[in-house]
């Protein structure tokens, strides 16, 4: 057995900050997982069927323009949709607290905004993953 | 999933996606999925893309694949990052380069980390290839890791392997003479946009002319632009010359020959290996053994026999 985890860092929308999944990006690698890395402007769309081709055991959205109400749990439904039951779902960037209940109720399993320390994703994500 | 092999024969794309997971995993059972695909290999023509870091290896395969697609033909690609031999992590990025052709329904992408293999390739790329042959697709791009001059296991993988060159990089040729330039059936000088391009063509053709006359092949230098797809159809074109080629001279039954031979030899070793170390370990003999070695008292020469000795009886 070889199992790494595997993780899709995915920028939905047109949000063009990218620091912060770059940074999120290198930090997984650099606790030893696999990251897919697939650059700005994703639709829903190609993030579930990047996902699914992947296999990822991850699917990690960053967002800092203020479209995740919408793009978030899209992506959380197109990602089921695939058949990936299993897969860990998490977003994270400029997301006010408010905003939070709402995309867990959709199924965002966890939300980390500015000053998150990555080692913190790291442990999240080392305990969560099935 | 259960019945992952006979989903992906049914052209299931998740259980593509599974089978090969299991494959980099070890799972087990990826022996069994490989055994149940095997049968349905054989047909898909397997194309090596290779060339040092930044080239524009993903580009080009984004668009020659795109080519592919415009004459109704399925594709498949693997493409290999480097695996950090420090944290075991690694960043897979070429998709970047070919999020075009994410919802293209008859193109599959998976990227995979070279996970301490040294060649350029990762240890499971074969049998990736395999998966994706078996589940149907007419074409499958391999492209390796940014290579220097030592990294090239891609010939043994692929039917066709393109070097991929830039301008810029004509004063090293004569460096990487003794490794990937032995490689490649075509030469595409990529980012031709560039100044250098012509300069760096007659230095290989030069190159190319000294070893010209013993082979029946002389590989073509074709120039690209792939950001601004330039050249690509010439490209595709060559391909399927040198496909053309070498299933007339018979060369490609020789490669497909010597590829079986060797993927059968690797299988053995890693799984005597296997074998043997978990024995050894788990007998917690190794542990004995190296003490004895440090003490001079034996020796790993000695050692190995008689393990093997042992264990073969
Ligand atoms: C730097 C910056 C820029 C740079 C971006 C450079 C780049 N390539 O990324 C530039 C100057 C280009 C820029 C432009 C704009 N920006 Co700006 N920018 C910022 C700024 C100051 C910092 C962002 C940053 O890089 N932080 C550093 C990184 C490391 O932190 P981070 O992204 O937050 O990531 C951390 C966490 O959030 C978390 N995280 C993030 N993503 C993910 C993902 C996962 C899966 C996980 C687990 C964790 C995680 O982990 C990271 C580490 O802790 C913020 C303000 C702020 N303080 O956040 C505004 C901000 C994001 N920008 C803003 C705006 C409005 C813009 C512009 C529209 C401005 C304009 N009118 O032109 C443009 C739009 C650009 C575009 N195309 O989208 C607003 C967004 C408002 C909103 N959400 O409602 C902000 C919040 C400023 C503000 N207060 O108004 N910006
Ligand atoms: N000017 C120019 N830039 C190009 C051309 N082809 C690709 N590029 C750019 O070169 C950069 C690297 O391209 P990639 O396709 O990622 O190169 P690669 O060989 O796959 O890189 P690695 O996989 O990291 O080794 C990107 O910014 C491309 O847009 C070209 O023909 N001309
Ligand atoms: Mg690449």
């Amino acid at each position: 057995m070889d199992k790494r985890i595997k993780v899709l860092v995915a920028k939905p929308g047109l949000d063009g900050h990218d620091r912060g999944a770059k940074v999120v990006a290198r930090a997984l690698r650099d606790a030893g997982f696999e990251v897919v890395y697939t650059g700005l402007r994703q639709t829903p769309e190609q993030i579930a069927e990047a996902a699914m081709q992947e296999d990822v055991d991850v699917v990690a959205m960053s967002l800092l323009s203020g479209a995740h109400p919408h793009l978030f749990p899209k992506v959380v439904e197109l990602v089921r949709g695939k058949g990936m039951k299993d897969a860990l779902i998490i977003g994270g960037g400029v997301i006010p607290e408010t905003d939070i209940p709402a995309l867990k109720e959709a199924g965002v399993s966890e939300v980390f905004t500015p000053g998150t320390p990555t080692t913190k994703v790291v442990d999240y994500i080392k305990a969560n993953v099935k | 999933m259960e019945n992952i092999a006979e989903e992906v024969l049914k052209g299931n794309r998740f259980a593509l996606s599974k089978a090969i997971t299991a494959i980099e995993n070890e799972y087990d059972n990826a022996t069994e999925i490989m055994q149940k695909l095997y049968p349905h290999t054989g047909h898909a023509y397997v194309l090596g893309v290779t060339g040092p870091p930044g080239a524009g290896k993903s580009t080009l395969t984004d668009k020659l694949a795109k080519e592919y697609r415009k004459r109704g033909k399925t594709v498949g690609i693997i493409a290999i990052d480097p695996t950090s031999p420090f944290s075991g992590g690694a960043i897979l990025g070429d998709r970047i380069r070919m999020n075009e052709l994410t919802l293209d329904p008859g193109v599959f992408i998976r990227s995979m980390g070279t996970r301490g293999s040294l060649g350029g390739l990762s240890h499971k790329t074969a049998d990736a290839v395999k998966a994706m042959d078996a589940f149907g697709v007419d074409v499958i791009f391999v492209e390796t890791v940014g290579v220097g001059q030592s990294e090239v296991d891609i010939v043994k993988a692929a039917d066709t392997t393109m070097v991929v060159l830039i301008p810029g990089m004509g004063d090293d040729i004569q460096a990487i003479k003794a490794g990937i330039l032995e490689i490649g059936d075509i030469f595409t000088i990529n980012k031709a946009d560039h100044d250098g391009a012509d300069k760096l063509a007659t230095e290989l053709n030069m190159m190319l002319d000294l070893d010209g006359e013993t082979k029946d092949w002389r590989p073509p230098i074709l120039k690209a632009i792939a950001n601004q797809n330039i050249g690509i159809k010439e490209v595709v074109d060559t391909f399927h010359k040198h496909h053309d080629h070498i299933e007339g001279n018979g060369q490609l039954t020789v490669r497909r020959t010597e590829r079986a031979k060797n993927e059968m030899l690797d299988l053995l070793d890693a799984r005597i290996g296997a074998y043997v170390r978990h024995n050894i370990v788990d007998n917690g003999k190794l542990d004995e053994y190296v003490q004895d070695i440090k003490a001079r008292k034996t020796d790993p020469y000695t050692v190995v026999n008689s393990v093997l000795q042992d264990m073969l009886k």
